[in-house]
């Protein structure tokens, strides 16, 4: 462990993404993410990695699937519009399978929105932000320390699975300081991404064994391979023959869902007894944290169940609630994008309410409480 | 195919995809002669290209070659360049994806000066979306957007450029392919951000909706309408009208970016700063 620190969430991410191995950072400054980008801009170039402010959002996701290729760590921070922004080269990344890291502090959208306030408004951009249909990860922390944690992760599980992983904070989580203990960097799981283990002549890029990840070889090293944004097939190379269109863009799927147990994380408070379960994620968990204490106070049985990983999201964990004929309240800053899949899920076994917000402010643990009153 | 070329290309990707008659694979030939006149290593050189007719040139080619998003080619070779400066990176172009989706990353990597070599396949039209008008169309001249001819003013590239911060800028075309050769291996030397523009026929679209003739024709065209800057220099320096001016238009010394990077950063270890 580290000695305990005061520290801000941004600044916990950014601190993650040194822990994990980050050597390449591009970006382009946006409230509330640029402190990830200062920091970076302070601490990466001293420890012999590359930090690169890009001419706009969309450079430095291109710059970063290019350094990544190199075999570098790469990571990109922004909020709102610069996260549009950043869609087309995003689904590259998925395509092509180039592992980066990309952290996303939503604020309030859509447009320009109000550039300070918190928001949740980006849950299903995060999954369908670009063209066609691919799978994503989605990581959500609630606290600093958990900023810390996830964005370790976040380069895991982008190592391991190359694929493009998304941090998803809010306003208050990225803003918010608190007093947290970090593991030391030799206490922490660190994955590579797997090289492969064949001469040159004899590689395929693209061709995966049973775990579905090819191994990845890294521009420079003799491999001479091509990557491209067309449907290609095993060799790398565009393809149109519906049956490899069909197969690359399956094992694309599959790599996820075959790893789904490995991925998936949520946490759960007081839903043993619970008559009500609170469904939230980033801040409004904190709040519904709360919620769950007052409402304890007043003798009513209330838990929490929150996603840490959004997309994909712990639909076994939800399931199982579900089955013990919980009442959940969803409660979101948004008109309820994650509550239209947990309805789904839920498939009538238990009422799903809706606690929606969107106004520029954090959900209050007091609005949550009147709503488990209402319901219970 | 000539022998000692043969090494750079994927030979089993030919025939290539593109019309009789265009000059993009003129282009490409030039490029391995370069390459080999330049004595890179394979391994260590890297293609990056944009979305488009010429950008398929990337995967003709055998190094390790990336075809990335329309006009973002520049910004992704930017990451490998920066990440990994030992690797050569050429980065190839169409005008379209180069000039309007591509112009904000054109002037920043010119700015920067980092240590890129563009080039820039203009073939005055959008090719691979079947012949809408480019920023670097003619005015007067006809495109499926531009039917009665375009109304807009084209990018002059070389100034463009050179005046966003470009050290080395030089123009060929697809007829003067031993000058572009030598172009393009005066742009790799060059330690910072080069750009080649060549000028390449599109018989399918351009040509044939300005009526100019058959591939032949273009190339000859292209051969007569050149004026070679050292031939300019004798006279008045003005270039006259129709012409275009081809060879080594300018050559600048200035800090490159990587090598800026890497002095701050060192000058920082040894100051014992963080
Ligand atoms: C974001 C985006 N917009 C538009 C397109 C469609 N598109 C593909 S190639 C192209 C233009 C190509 O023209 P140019 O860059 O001049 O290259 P050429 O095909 O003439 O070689 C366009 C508009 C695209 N692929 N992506």
């Amino acid at each position: 462990m580290m000695p305990a620190r005061l520290m801000q969430g941004n600044e916990a991410c950014a601190e993650g993404a040194l822990a994990a191995g980050l050597s390449f950072y591009a970006g382009y400054p946006i409230t509330p993410s640029t402190e990830i980008t200062e920091i970076l801009s302070r601490k990466l170039p001293a420890r012999g990695g590359r930090f690169i402010q890009m001419e706009d959002e969309i450079a430095s996701m291109a710059a970063v699937i290019g350094a990544s290729l190199t075999g570098a760590k790469a990571l990109t921070a922004t909020s709102g519009p610069g996260f549009s922004l950043k869609q087309e080269n995003i689904g590259f990344a998925a395509l092509a399978e180039v592992p980066c890291v990309i952290i996303n502090v939503q604020r309030l959208g859509p447009s320009t929105g109000v550039a300070t306030a918190p928001a949740q408004g980006d849950v299903m951009q995060a999954k369908w932000g670009t063209h066609g249909d691919h799978p994503v990860i989605v990581l959500s922390p609630a606290s600093v320390k958990e900023c810390f944690m996830l964005t370790v992760r976040s380069f895991n599980l982008a190592e391991r699975f190359r694929v493009p992983v998304i941090m998803l904070l809010d306003e208050v989580v990225g803003h918010m300081r608190e007093r947290v203990e970090l593991p030391a960097v030799g206490e922490l799981n660190i994955i590579n991404r797997r090289k492969p283990e064949v001469e040159p002549h004899r590689y395929v890029p693209y061709r995966a064994g049973d775990d579905k990840v090819p191994p990845m070889a890294c521009f420079g090293e003799g491999y001479r391979y091509h990557v491209t944004g067309l449907i290609h097939d095993e060799n790398g190379f565009a393809t149109e023959k519906p049956d490899a269109v069909q197969s690359h863009l399956k094992r694309l799927q599959d790599k996820i869902l075959l790893h789904h147990s490995e991925i998936v994380d949520s946490e759960q408070v007081n839903t043993g007894e619970a008559e009500v379960v609170l469904i939230a994620y980033g801040s409004t968990a904190r709040s519904a944290a709360r919620a769950v204490r007052l409402a304890g106070e007043e003798g009513l049985k209330v838990g929490l169940f929150r996603p840490i990983s959004i997309w994909p999201f712990p639909e076994q964990q939800l399931k199982e609630l579900a089955r013990k004929k919980v009442k959940f309240i969803v409660a979101e800053m948004n008109f309820g994008q994650l509550a239209l899949d947990i309805e789904r899920l839920v498939g009538g076994l238990c009422p799903v309410h809706r606690l929606n917000q969107v106004n520029g402010e954090l959900i209050k643990p007091g609005t949550i409480l009147e709503k488990i009153r209402e319901v219970y | 195919m000539l022998p000692e070329v043969e090494q750079y290309f994927r030979i089993e990707k030919l025939p290539h995809m593109w019309c009789p008659g265009c000059g993009n694979g003129i282009v490409l030939h030039s490029l391995v002669n370069a390459i080999s006149g330049l004595g890179l290593n394979q391994d260590k050189t890297v293609i990056v290209s944009g979305i488009g007719c010429a950008s398929r040139a990337a995967g003709y080619l055998d190094f390790d070659t990336l075809h990335t998003t329309h006009g973002r080619a520049l910004a992704f070779a930017t990451g490998i360049k920066f990440s990994r400066p030992e690797l050569n990176v050429f980065v190839l172009m169409g005008d379209g994806d180069c000039t309007a989706i591509g112009g904000n990353h054109l002037i920043h990597a010119a700015r920067r000066n980092i240590n890129l070599t563009a080039i820039v396949f203009n073939n005055h039209i959008y090719g691979m979306t079947g012949g809408q008008y480019s920023p670097m169309t003619p005015s007067k001249k006809r495109a499926t957007t531009a039917v009665f001819g375009s109304v807009e003013r084209a990018f002059n590239l070389p100034e463009l450029v050179k005046g966003a911060g470009a050290t080395y800028v030089a123009r060929a075309t697809t007829y003067h392919t031993a000058l572009l050769t030598n172009l393009i291996m005066e742009a790799h030397k060059n330690k910072g951000f080069s750009l080649v523009e060549v000028i390449t026929a599109c018989p399918t679209a351009y040509g044939r909706y300005n009526k100019l003739g058959s591939p032949a024709e273009m190339l000859k065209a292209q051969r007569e309408n050149a004026v070679n800057i050292k031939d300019l220099r004798g006279s008045n320096g003005e270039v006259p009208e129709g012409k275009v001016v081809i060879g080594e238009l300018y050559r600048a010394e200035a800090p490159e970016y990587i090598e800026e990077y890497l002095a701050a950063v060192k000058a920082l270890q040894e100051k014992g700063g963080k």
